[in-house]
């Protein structure tokens, strides 16, 4: 079983990431047993199915799909991954907050894909609380990352003052 | 000027840690350059054509002799004993060690000055008017608001990876010298009839290959709401700036894409949602930031001292100086005084050590220990006496400042060019010392008066060549340097885009069409009618014919 980083710890991965290959397509894709993670396409192709096998399912977002796509299931799902496919494209820093901050998501957000050491730190503050780490990647050095800065300026999902409102207290 | 506290000085010793760590990492394998490399640019970090090239961060300009001298040391530590001012508040150095920019990284930490975010596709440095604070036409003080955007951008965790990089400009006086209408975002200050303090909102503009002036999204915003509103700008940009090809991924491709009311409908749908938020700025933290800019021990002095006017009279260098280089102050007595890096023969916008070392005494002499530097690529001494102008103008001379050019054709913007960086089709440098040699006469340069030089060596524009009044564009032919002219270019309130006159020239030939143009100017011109108005009632046609002859006229026709 592969490890993430969740909460701050290495910890052994239940679900199965489902990704589409090519020729693959959302309606017949094989779905293997146990807890999945599965696109976009998927879910909203076969949401009754997944809900059906009893098992745990997430999904995970591409870089250009908006959190909105899944403003109404969010009750059914504890997993929502946000997919970065190169680590300087930073959409998925919005849709985490978007879904913390505005959609009042309280299950997991896991990054999956291009997650590096350096950004963990930028997106822990933005509402990621898994991480799967780009294969290869330490683990255990990486979870140092998020102590790389005490105290920042602004607000996010981790302090929602900005440090000039508590500064000022 | 802004003074860290435990929470600023913290976060940029901890950046340092960071950045020593990533190049550790690097230098083990651990990072691969790709990985690297957006990491370092983040830190001001190029790989370019000699050695990297390193910029530092100068926050809305402002320098305090102390940083100067520091800047001076990693001169002459790391480097070759100089740097170059940009057109963007930034100090770079061209030939340091990548290993030793963590050590000069602590080294600038403990002057509070730091290089975070001056490259790479992130909020960079936010710029404003040289004259902040001491201009007579301002409207309201820009630089604190300026420190309290630099907080809220600086590791800003949601938007560290923008498909581009993004420029934010402030100015806060009626006469724009912030260049805001080509910035991803301008900010006017402004006051509405009822007192009340805010920000006519620009989006969208911008030089480089596409250029385009910015266009109003907003008439007013309170300026409690800025750091809201801008989040949902960047936001909007974030999630829907193109990221498929670099050349179309600022955000002022998004705004034409979209139309302008679009955008804006967007981007205030999205402000919905944050207006009146946490990142509303308070009363209290506006006035904490504001303390650090208060006026400085102003003396009581006659609004004109007689020993000054009677020192223009018996020197005329001196009173040209004082007529280009120095400017009217607030405060009576007072003067504000630009020292031109202009000097013909040396690159523009460089500066040596020595000479770092030499300005930062002037201003702890002159000027309450504190300059500006300029996006013209000069330095300013804000707060000088009107009474001691003739003293320091004998010691600037000495070292090299005291040029009497500045908005004359010799004060060009130009970027390092082809000598240094890897981005440029043509050399700048050589091309702008040989116009500058063929103005060298000093009468006929003050007789030419006002005009903008700017010179690019290549299309991403860093010399803001469009919006020179004249703008010298380094191109490259089948690998040989050619430089495409344009005229008519502004900045200021009416910033617009010079026009492109004709084919190309060689370089050799670039400071003979210069010259044609000004020749033209002057025998078109009336009584003390500026190059620029002398180019808005004549037009592009008649200069195109001064230039190119009679194929010009045949085309015209």
């Amino acid at each position: 079983m592969t490890q993430i980083i969740k909460n701050r710890q290495a910890v052994a991965d239940e679900y199965s990431i489902i990704k589409l290959a090519e020729g693959d397509t959302p309606e017949a894709v094989a779905l293997p047993a146990g807890a999945v993670l599965v696109p976009l396409s998927v879910w909203t192709t076969r949401k009754t199915e997944l809900l059906a096998r009893g098992t745990r399912v997430g999904v995970w977002l591409d870089a250009g799909e908006g959190p909105e796509a899944l403003a109404a299931d969010l009750d059914q799902l504890p997993v929502i991954g946000v997919n970065f496919p190169k680590f300087v494209d930073g959409r998925g820093y919005t849709t985490a907050r978007l879904l913390r901050e505005r959609h009042g998501y309280h299950g997991e957000i896991r990054a999956i894909g291009d997650v590096l050491q350096d950004q963990l730190f930028l997106m822990a503050r933005c509402g990621f609380d898994a991480f799967a780490l780009k294969e290869g990647k330490d683990i255990a050095k990486a979870v140092n990352a998020f102590e790389t800065f005490k105290t920042p300026y602004q607000a996010a999902v981790d302090q929602p003052n900005p440090l000039f409102r508590r500064r000022a207290a | 000027m802004y003074r860290y506290d435990n929470y600023d000085q913290a976060l940029v010793d901890e950046r340092v840690a960071q950045f020593r760590d990533q190049v550790a990492r690097w230098k083990a394998g651990e990072l691969s350059d790709d990985e690297l490399r957006p990491l370092r640019l983040q830190n001001g970090l190029y790989i370019q054509r000699h050695a990297p090239m390193f910029r530092i961060a100068v926050p809305y300009g402002m320098l305090a002799s102390r940083q100067l001298r520091c800047l001076a040391e990693l001169g002459r530590k790391y480097d070759r004993g100089y740097g170059h001012f940009t057109t963007r508040h930034n100090m770079q150095f061209n030939w340091p060690k990548l290993e030793d920019v963590p050590e000069m990284l602590a080294d600038l930490a403990r002057v509070e000055m730091h290089a975070i975010q001056t490259s790479g596709n992130c909020i960079r440095n936010i710029t404003t008017d040289q004259f902040a604070g001491v201009a007579a036409d301002e409207i309201l003080d820009p630089r604190p608001l300026c420190e309290i955007m630099r907080q809220w951008s600086t590791f800003h965790p949601e938007f560290a990876f923008l498909p581009r990089k993004f420029k934010i400009a402030v100015n806060g006086a009626r006469e724009d010298r912030a260049l805001t209408w080509f910035h991803d975002i301008g900010l006017h200050i402004v006051k509405t009839d009822d007192g009340l303090v805010g920000f006519r909102v620009i989006v969208g503009g911008g030089l480089g290959r596409t250029p385009i002036r910015g266009q109003i999204v907003r008439e007013f915003l309170p300026w409690q709401d800025i750091l809201s509103y801008c989040e949902a700008i960047i936001r909007v940009y974030n999630r829907y700036g193109r990221r498929d090809n670099a050349y179309k991924a600022r955000i002022k491709i998004l705004v034409q894409s979209l139309g302008v009311t679009e955008f804006a409908r967007q981007v205030e749908e999205e402000w919905e949602h944050l207006k009146g938020g946490p990142a509303t700025i308070t009363q209290a933290e506006y006035e904490r930031v504001t303390a650090f800019f208060g006026a400085p021990a102003y003396e009581t002095l006659p609004v004109i001292d007689e020993a000054f006017v009677q020192q223009q009279a018996d020197s005329v260098p001196f009173a040209r100086w004082v007529e280009r280089n120095v400017r009217p102050h607030r405060v009576p007595g007072y003067a504000s005084v630009t020292l031109s890096l202009k000097k013909p023969g040396t690159a523009p916008g460089d500066i040596t050590s020595d000479q770092m070392d030499a300005a930062a005494a002037l201003a702890d002499d002159y000027s309450f220990g504190e300059l500006r530097v300029t996006h013209e690529q000069n330095l300013v001494l804000a707060d000088v006496e009107q009474r001691r102008l003739f003293a320091l103008w004998q010691e600037a001379k000495a070292a090299g400042f005291a040029t009497p050019n500045i908005g004359l054709l010799t004060d060009m913007i130009v970027c390092p060019g082809g000598d240094f960086c890897d981005l440029a089709n043509a050399r700048s440098i050589p091309v702008a010392n040989a116009v500058q040699a063929r103005f060298d006469d000093l009468d006929y340069l003050w007789d030419i008066g006002d005009i903008d030089l700017n010179f690019s060596g290549c299309m991403n524009s860093c010399g803001h060549h469009h919006v020179g009044n004249i703008g010298i564009l380094g191109v490259d032919k089948a690998n040989e340097e050619w430089y495409q002219i344009t005229i008519g270019g502004e900045q200021g309130n009416d910033a617009r885009l010079g026009k492109v006159i004709g084919p190309s020239f060689a370089a050799a030939d670039v400071p003979d069409v210069i010259e044609k143009i000004v020749r033209f100017y002057i025998a078109q011109r009336t009584d003390d009618e500026r190059f620029i108005d002398t180019f808005h009632r004549l037009g592009t046609d008649p200069f195109k014919v001064a230039v190119y002859g009679d194929k010009a006229r045949l085309k015209a026709a």
